[in-house]
């Protein structure tokens, strides 16, 4: 099997596999609870926080622990939302559903929704998004890696430029595509809450957290036990976070994102010579170094999956018109992506080799020539 | 013990069919709770009573009332044929009535039947007396032209069934009254929905999928089984049969003009469901096809599909709005599982403009350069068969 989905799942480290199934057990406690037993898993978790924060240079009180990346962006728009007195919002129109629908839940209780298209190259502007900001602006969101095209958007900048003008704005990072390929200075990089996920980077699925600026305020999202210092309630899943924390320290001890960047370049060296007809989806964006979006004109994205797929190339699709079912991507509606055209995601991860890139440049080129004689005129679909 | 009463249609009491459509739709019931302990099933005066342990008699109604043939039924409290145990379940169910619907409070009848003639109290007496009771210890009024409440008294040889709840059952004819026919399925709206209704007409039904892989994913074949399991549940599909087809699609797609290809797969798809419905014992075909829906689906293109089939082909939506359709397949479970986004092959590769008005001469044309009744037998025979 060659996976290159990572950007969708990662697969669990040996040693984050080993550390969730010692927790669960060895760590059957409360962390609450107030015998040794609850001390042995507050104790685990409080390390798992360390070592998780850790990732992003932040500080162990400093991060929230949750079910995984789409709680934390959660809890960093509607929670920021919720603790201000501004009713405006600024996203970009290419974040994650996990932002994105979350906004417009607050658009629709009366908030007013600010969308920063993106330019054709898949980044947002600094300014576009900054000349959006007033002084009524109560969260502004943007991510640090899109996560179908892998492309960087500028939130140091915009990070600057909202301190510049005096902005009182909530600044939201999506960051689950960067943390574990990009370093991440969680300070340095201005925002007031951080999302990242554990599946993303080789940790257990269930599992992600929010750094949240000392200072910063957010509501939580439901209440009951005021776990993880009121934010987030409900006791938590410490074999999950244990392992996070695992997953994190790899991480930050591989310093990977050289190694797949050069592994993603030779991906994408292959594939323009294997498939002549194949080219970048975007261009002239700083970007991950993980992900290799692929446009293949006139193609439905589907079936070319499918047939990767029977030849062990696990990948995803992008298309903007994948199905008729599935409905356009809006990341790539939003860049005026042809939408009779596939668009393919390899997605690579440290464990990526060179043998396996090589195989999956070759099966695309086979994947092709297959799907392409049945798709001769089947376009223009409905 | 529980019971559940359930009563079918009168128009079918009469005629030479009665015994033949009653032993049907008592095995249909048999089938249905199958599996619930002590559950029995009997046909006493008229009607299809199921016994079984009070704790079942949700789960008994629920499956009860996926049996198609069924007009209505109530859950039911069995008791001794006296008057004193009939009257205390009657006020018992009078009292968990109007606790579950207050408007209940307006006006209520007892509707008595007797099978038993040798039972002391004629109908209309039992009524009396019961509704007296009823209307003292209650203080709800009788109405007996327009009553809120319908409290009924069944009496039987061995039991007296008492109820306050009649719930509408899914009408139409037992299901295998009609014999049996092939359910083209695919991953959509529609097919489920045609094979439901094919059912509800008392056709019994072993379903036919087109699997076309790489063309299509491992989810679009399970999103199909989980559809033909849920047919199951209303005894509508008995097995699913799953072809592949994508070397026989890609060859059909070689022989002909693009705009043809709908016609062509579609044609080529009656052949193989013959031979399946040949092994199966169907003599009918059932589709979702539906006129006009998409722009291949044209009185003139239909004619030229069905005419590669040799059996009837049923297409039980053909007249259906999509809205119809919808809001059927939401209502008998099927709605949630066929809009997830997992396409089947006759979606994917449809041409910008396929033939609206295709022609038999030119299909021919096309399939002269294929053995059809070669490709038709691979496929049937590489189809595997999933019980359901």
């Amino acid at each position: 099997m060659v996976y290159l989905d990572n950007a969708a799942s990662t697969l669990p480290a040996p040693e984050v596999r080993e550390a969730l199934a010692r927790a669960l057990l060895e760590l059957p406690a409360n962390p609450a609870s107030a015998h040794g037993a609850g001390a042995a898993a507050a104790r685990a978790l409080e390390t798992a926080r360390a070592e998780v924060a850790g990732l992003l240079r932040g500080g162990p009180a400093e991060l929230v622990f949750t079910s995984g990346g789409t709680e934390a962006d959660a809890l960093g728009v509607l929670g920021a939302a919720g603790a201000a007195r501004g009713r405006h919002l600024v996203v970009t129109a290419i974040e994650h559903p996990a932002v994105l629908r979350n906004a417009e839940r607050l658009a629709a209780r009366g908030f007013t929704l600010t969308v920063v298209p993106p330019s054709g190259s898949g980044c947002v502007s600094a300014e576009r998004v900054l000349a959006a900001v007033g002084p009524e602006t109560a969260v502004v969101a943007v991510m640090l890696v899109n996560n179908e095209l892998g492309t960087v958007q500028p939130v140091a900048e915009i990070a600057r430029g909202l301190r510049a003008a005096g902005r009182k704005a909530h600044l939201h990072v999506d960051a689950v595509q960067a943390a574990g390929v990009l370093p991440i200075d969680a300070r340095a990089l201005g925002a007031d809450s951080i999302a990242i996920s554990a599946h993303k980077l080789h940790g257990p699925k269930g599992a992600g957290a929010l750094w949240v600026r000392p200072g910063a305020r957010l509501d939580p999202l439901w209440d009951g036990g005021r776990q993880e210092r009121g934010h987030r309630s409900g006791t938590e899943n410490v074999p999950a976070f244990v392992a996070f924390g695992r997953a994190a320290v790899l991480c930050r001890a591989g310093q990977a994102g050289e190694a797949i960047a050069a592994r993603r370049d030779e991906l994408e060296a292959r594939v323009w010579e294997a498939v002549p007809q194949a080219r970048p989806t975007v261009a002239g964006s700083p970007r991950a170094p993980h992900i290799a979006s692929v446009l293949l004109p006139d193609l439905p994205a589907e079936p070319i999956l499918h047939a990767l797929e029977a030849r062990g190339v696990f990948a995803s699709a992008g298309s903007a018109c994948a199905s008729r079912t599935r409905g356009p991507s809006h990341v790539l509606a939003a860049l005026g992506i042809d939408d009779r055209a596939a668009v393919l995601r390899f997605s690579l991860s440290r464990l990526t080799t060179s043998d396996e890139v090589a195989a999956a440049a070759t099966a695309l080129r086979e994947a092709v020539e297959e799907i392409r004689p049945m798709a001769r005129q089947a376009r223009g679909r409905r | 013990m529980a019971a559940i009463l359930c009563r079918f249609g009168e128009i079918f009491l009469k005629g030479g069919n009665r015994g033949r459509f009653e032993r049907a739709l008592a095995d249909n019931v048999r089938t249905a709770v199958g599996g619930l302990p002590d559950a029995r099933v009997s046909t006493p005066h008229g009607r299809v009573l199921v016994t079984l342990r009070d704790a079942d008699l949700e789960e008994g109604c629920d499956r009860v009332g996926r049996v198609f043939g069924l007009v209505s039924y109530s859950p039911t409290i069995t008791v001794p044929t006296e008057m004193a145990a009939i009257t205390a379940a009657a006020l018992a169910g009078a009292r968990a009535a109007l606790a579950r619907d207050p408007a209940c409070a307006r006006s209520f009848r007892i509707e008595a039947r007797r099978s038993d003639k040798r039972f002391p109290l004629s109908s209309p007496e039992i009524g009396r007396e019961v509704g007296g009771r009823i209307a003292q210890a209650t203080g709800v009024p009788v109405d007996l032209e327009n009553p809120a409440l319908t409290i009924g008294v069944e009496i039987g040889l061995e039991a007296a069934y008492v109820y306050s709840e009649t719930r509408p059952g899914p009408g139409g004819l037992p299901v295998g009254i009609s014999g049996r026919g092939l359910l083209l399925l695919s991953g959509g709206i529609d097919s489920p929905v045609a094979g439901w209704l094919a059912a509800k007409r008392g056709l019994a039904l072993d379903a036919l999928y087109f699997h076309s892989p790489p063309f299509v994913g491992e989810k679009s074949r399970d999103k199909v089984v989980a559809l033909a399991r849920e047919l199951a549940r209303w005894q509508a599909v008995r097995s699913l049969h799953v072809a592949p087809f994508t070397d026989c699609q890609k060859r059909v797609r070689e022989a002909g003009p693009a705009e043809l290809a709908v016609v062509l797969y579609r044609r080529m798809m009656m052949r193989v469901a013959d031979l399946v419905a040949e092994r199966v014992g169907a003599s009918s075909l059932v589709t979702g096809e539906n006129l006009g829906q998409v722009a291949s689906q044209t009185v003139p293109n239909m004619t030229v599909i069905e005419q590669a089939a040799r059996r009837l082909v049923l297409r039980p939506l053909v007249t259906y709005d999509k809205m119809e359709t919808t809001a059927l397949a939401r209502r008998i479970g099927t709605f949630d599982t066929s809009a997830l986004p997992y396409d089947d092959c006759c979606s994917l590769f449809v041409p910008a403009h396929p033939a609206t008005a295709a022609r038999l001469v030119d299909a021919e044309r096309a399939e002269q350069r294929l053995d059809v009744a070669a490709e038709a037998a691979a496929v049937a025979g590489a189809a595997e068969e999933i019980r359901l």
